[in-house]
């Protein structure tokens, strides 16, 4: 089935999300709507389903205009949609998730037919190898059969034009390039597909077609063949440098001496086992891995958020484990943390006050029990311009803003006091080119100051681009401390368990 | 490349996740027995016995009242009730769970150590089974309807608290009305609707001004609680037509309601409480086996995802929250023409938040739901009649009784119950 946008606007209030945007995709093929975070794709893709409703232009589908009125109508006309934020009911089984909507029902009480849902499930997840179990429940499958069954949710209601939102944003390498396997098989079946992304290297493995979108307008297109800087700077609208411009590292003294870290959970597994290692001022080393293999343990147990069963860590000599955590973060050091609108900010604050989130109580901005205002909108103010955030004022609620801003706003608290160390979890994920870049250049700066710094990265090319050592974490342990220049497959094998020595 | 994956056996790290020994059911169990083992065994009289009467005159045979030794059956029935959580405590140690028999049988050994205990040495009074179990049920009908309409709002995402409130309008509708048409069963027709109203206004200012639910649930009890007794003390007092006690026959099926025991209890009721079966039934398979129990259950869990497939999740909240308000003010039509009572101020008497703890305890289901509103039925019987025989309790604590199981069951017996996960947050787009 041939989909067509022609002229679409979506205003929200004042803002124009979208601004008369056409977009053509054929069937059997991959469609890459490329764009920044906050460039209107999302937008565009909800009032293509239903969701939005469009100030102007309309939508065609093999030639005829359609209007839909929810997302129900935009299934029924076989349009699929596999979100960025899943949407699976948890205590649901597989096949009970994707016959939700459009029940079959049997006998004469027309009570669910689960069967026939169950071999629906059997039928698509054959067809594309997905190998997944339809009476599974959902909350039991990892994040990439969540998807799978996404897909399967959407293919079940023979969808013939499937819309991918930031379908690699939560999946690791593996994941991700199961995925771009299994996009390539449902265009060769005839499907039209939309991927939505700003991750360069899958728009280039799979795409047919590239759109670029910047600012709610459609500012090109271009062919899968165009480097990954050409596509960059048409996505930001400048010249983007894809490298980390940084300095050969000139490590210094000591600064993180970790000893024999183990963590034990709740229920009794032991989440990281023994881990010991050095960080040296001016140094940055990266602890890459598939995530959930002990890196959060190992930062949460380094700021004081969870206190080790074993082991210790020292700043400088003096030993942080044990202590509260705003006496190790008052001592030097900083903290990005992985999930920045769970931990780093609090959404409902402004900017200004998450930025002395962690300084409330201290000179200048507070004298015994009274905050200073004009202190505070000050400094906010000075931070504001120099990291850049994009808010219409200091007194907006940190939640309104993008992630990449959001994220602007937590380097700008954490990088606000002397550091003696950075750690920094997962510092670029969900963000833009043009805010990786920014980000990334802070980090060095920081280490080119004399901190040292460590990177918890999932990614693994930010990890090479950043690090001048890397640590590969894998079931709670360091499985060995590489250079940078390790190669790629090296370092996936040793993410799956592999020594150093096997791996090479 | 010669690359090994290194499995390491020798890494807990890499282990399958291991659940930790949860024993805190298993030593609840034992404390309980063996205070009943210290308390009704050894406390009882030795020498008394206890009479037990089941029959009816109208069973198809009779079963003989029996009596038993009151201190050597109370020791009995504790021990059973300590091997019974020694049993617990063997599962629990491999981590395994006890079918749903263990707990139906110690409560049964527990009950009867504390029925021969108070029935001891009362040669004049007995036990009087049957009736015991009859009322237990009786009882337990507006709070099986109370947890039934919970279960039913919380299902798509909407906390009613505000069954209290729709039990007590379903009570005054349904004696005001059937007092004027003088037909006791016209008000199982108002009550419904009473309590609808009360559902709509909560499901309006929950799912159109996103309004905490809890706030709107509490101020609508106040406001029906304050309604009605205007009502009652003016236009009902001033009127006595209005408000008549009206009855309603009991209705005895044929041949099964002479069924020893299970006859007279089940099939020799009122016509509400055979409305009862009939929706219990319902519900449990529409609610889990039918297209519409699916969608309302992923309203309640994920609205968007409910959404994103073209389901209308405001709609479908303010249905069900209308439909339970209707079942909860059915409910209270057991309080007035069910019950052959005149409407009297404030008669629901917190009932309605006892059917929200039957409502968690049971699970959000409405066979757990019927399942904990027998308990807690059970515990209101077994007060009524423990009294009546001039039980060696004081009579507040046996009143205690019923709130005491509520909290006993609710923290000890269901482990973690977990409520669907949108429940109370409104749905905006």
């Amino acid at each position: 089935m041939k989909l067509e946008l022609r002229g679409i606007t979506k205003r929200f209030g004042d803002f124009t999300a979208n601004d008369r945007i056409d977009l053509l995709v054929e069937p059997g093929t991959v469609h890459a709507l490329l764009g920044e975070n906050g460039a209107g794709k999302s937008t565009l893709m909800n009032v293509l389903f239903g969701l939005y409703d469009a100030d102007e232009g309309e939508v065609l589908l093999d030639d005829e205009p359609v209007v839909f009125a929810g997302p129900g109508d935009a299934m029924a006309a076989g349009i699929g949609m596999v979100h960025q934020h899943f949407m699976l009911v948890h205590p649901f089984t597989v096949a009970e998730n994707v016959m939700l909507g459009h029940e079959d029902v049997r006998g004469p009480a027309k009570l669910l037919d689960l069967d026939a849902a169950r071999a629906k499930v059997r039928e698509i997840s054959e067809r594309f190898n997905f190998n997944v179990d339809p009476d599974a429940l959902i909350e039991d499958l990892p994040v990439g059969a969540q998807q799978r069954v996404e897909i399967i949710k959407a293919l079940s209601r023979d969808a013939s034009v499937l819309i991918l939102d930031e379908p690699t944003a939560v999946l690791t390498p593996q994941e991700t390039d199961e995925l771009l396997g299994i996009v390539k098989d449902l265009r060769d079946a005839g499907t039209a597909v939309v991927l939505i992304t700003h991750k360069l290297r899958e728009v280039k493995a799979v795409a047919d077609t590239i759109t670029v979108i910047r600012r709610g307008k459609v500012v090109g297109s271009a062919e899968p063949t165009a480097s990954q800087e050409e596509l960059a700077s048409l996505m930001v609208g400048r010249a983007v440098s894809m490298r980390v411009d940084k300095d050969e590292a000139t490590p210094g003294a000591t600064v993180l001496a970790v000893d024999s870290l183990t963590v034990v959970d709740a229920a009794g597994i032991v989440q990281l086992d023994n881990v010991s290692f050095e960080v040296k001022s001016g140094e940055i080393l990266a602890i890459a891995g598939v995530q959930g293999n002990g890196q959060t343990e190992l930062t949460e147990a380094l700021i004081g958020v969870v206190s080790p069963d074993a082991g210790s860590a020292s700043l400088d000599g003096d030993v942080i484990t044990g202590r509260s955590i705003k006496d190790v973060l008052l001592s030097g050091i900083g903290f990005v943390p992985e999930d920045r609108t769970e931990d780093g900010i609090v959404a409902n604050m402004t900017i200004a006050n998450n930025l002395i989130l962690d300084l409330h109580d201290q000179e200048p901005y507070a004298k015994g029990v009274a905050l200073q205002p004009k202190v505070i909108a000050e400094e906010a103010r000075k931070h504001v311009e120099q990291f850049d955030v994009r808010a219409t004022s200091i007194e907006q609620t940190a939640g309104s803003l993008s992630g990449g801003n959001q994220q602007k706003v937590v380097l700008a608290r954490e990088l606000s006091r002397p550091l003696k160390l950075l750690i920094a979890s997962n510092p670029t994920r969900g963000l833009d080119v043009g805010s990786i870049e920014f980000v990334h250049k802070r980090i060095v700066a920081e280490r080119d100051a004399g901190a040292a710094v460590i990177i918890v990265s999932a990614e693994l090319d930010e990890v090479v681009a950043l690090a001048d050592r890397i640590a590969v974490m894998y079931h709670g342990r360091i499985v060995g401390i590489v250079a940078p220049d390790t190669d790629r497959d090296t370092l996936g094998l040793m993410m799956a368990g592999a020594h150093q020595e096997e791996a090479a | 490349m010669t690359a090994t994956v290194a499995d390491a056996p020798a890494a807990p790290a890499s282990s399958a996740p291991i659940p930790p020994k949860r024993f805190g059911a298993a030593i609840t169990l034992g404390v309980v027995a063996l205070l009943s083992l210290v308390i009704f065994g050894f406390g009882s009289a030795s020498g008394a016995s206890t009479t037990f009467v089941v029959a009816r005159p109208t069973d198809f045979f009779a079963i003989p009242s029996f009596t038993l030794p009151s201190q050597l059956a109370a020791i009995v029935f504790s021990v059973i009730g300590l091997a019974l959580a020694g049993w617990t405590a063997y599962r629990a140690n491999q981590r395994r769970k006890v079918g749903l028999w263990v707990p139906v049988v110690y409560g049964m050994a527990i009950m009867g150590a504390l029925l021969t205990w108070a029935g001891a040495g009362r040669d004049a009074t007995s036990i009087q089974l049957t009736g015991l179990l009859t009322s237990s049920l009786f009882l337990a009908v507006p709070l099986v309807f109370g947890a039934l309409a919970g279960t039913l709002c919380e299902r798509s995402g909407i906390i009613n608290i505000a069954i209290e409130g729709q039990l007590l309008a379903g009570a005054f509708l349904a004696a005001l009305i059937a007092s004027m048409v003088g037909n006791a069963y016209v008000g199982l027709i108002a009550a419904p609707i009473a309590g609808a109203l009360v559902g709509l206004v909560l499901a309006i200012f929950a799912t159109k001004y996103w309004v905490n639910q809890i706030v709107v649930g509490v101020v609508l009890n106040m406001l029906v609680l304050g309604l009605t007794n205007f009502f009652f003390s003016t236009v009902m007092t001033e009127n006595g037509d209005l408000n008549q006690p009206l009855g309603m026959p009991k209705l005895a099926i044929p041949l099964l309601s002479k069924i020893p025991v299970i006859g007279p209890v089940l099939f020799n009721q009122n016509l509400l409480v055979y409305i009862l079966y009939v929706v219990v039934a319902v519900l449990q398979i529409m609610l889990f086996r039918s297209r519409w129990g699916l969608r309302v259950r992923a309203v309640g869990e994920h609205p968007k995802a409910a959404d994103t497939v073209g389901i209308q999740v405001n709609r479908t909240r303010v249905r069900n929250t209308v439909l339970g308000g209707a079942i909860a003010g059915l409910g209270g039509a057991f309080f007035t023409v069910a019950s052959g009572l005149a409407f009297g101020k404030e008669m629901t008497a917190g009932k309605g938040y006892i059917a929200l703890a039957a409502m968690i305890l049971g699970r959000w289901s409405p066979r757990g739901a019927l399942a904990a509103a027998l308990l807690f039925g059970f515990a209101d019987a077994l007060r009524a009649q423990l009294g009546a025989i001039g039980s060696p309790i004081p009579s507040q604590f046996l009143a205690m009784f019923p709130y005491i199981a509520t909290i006993f069951a609710v923290a000890g017996l269901v482990g973690h119950a977990r409520p669907p996960a949108s429940e109370g947050i409104p749905y905006k787009k």
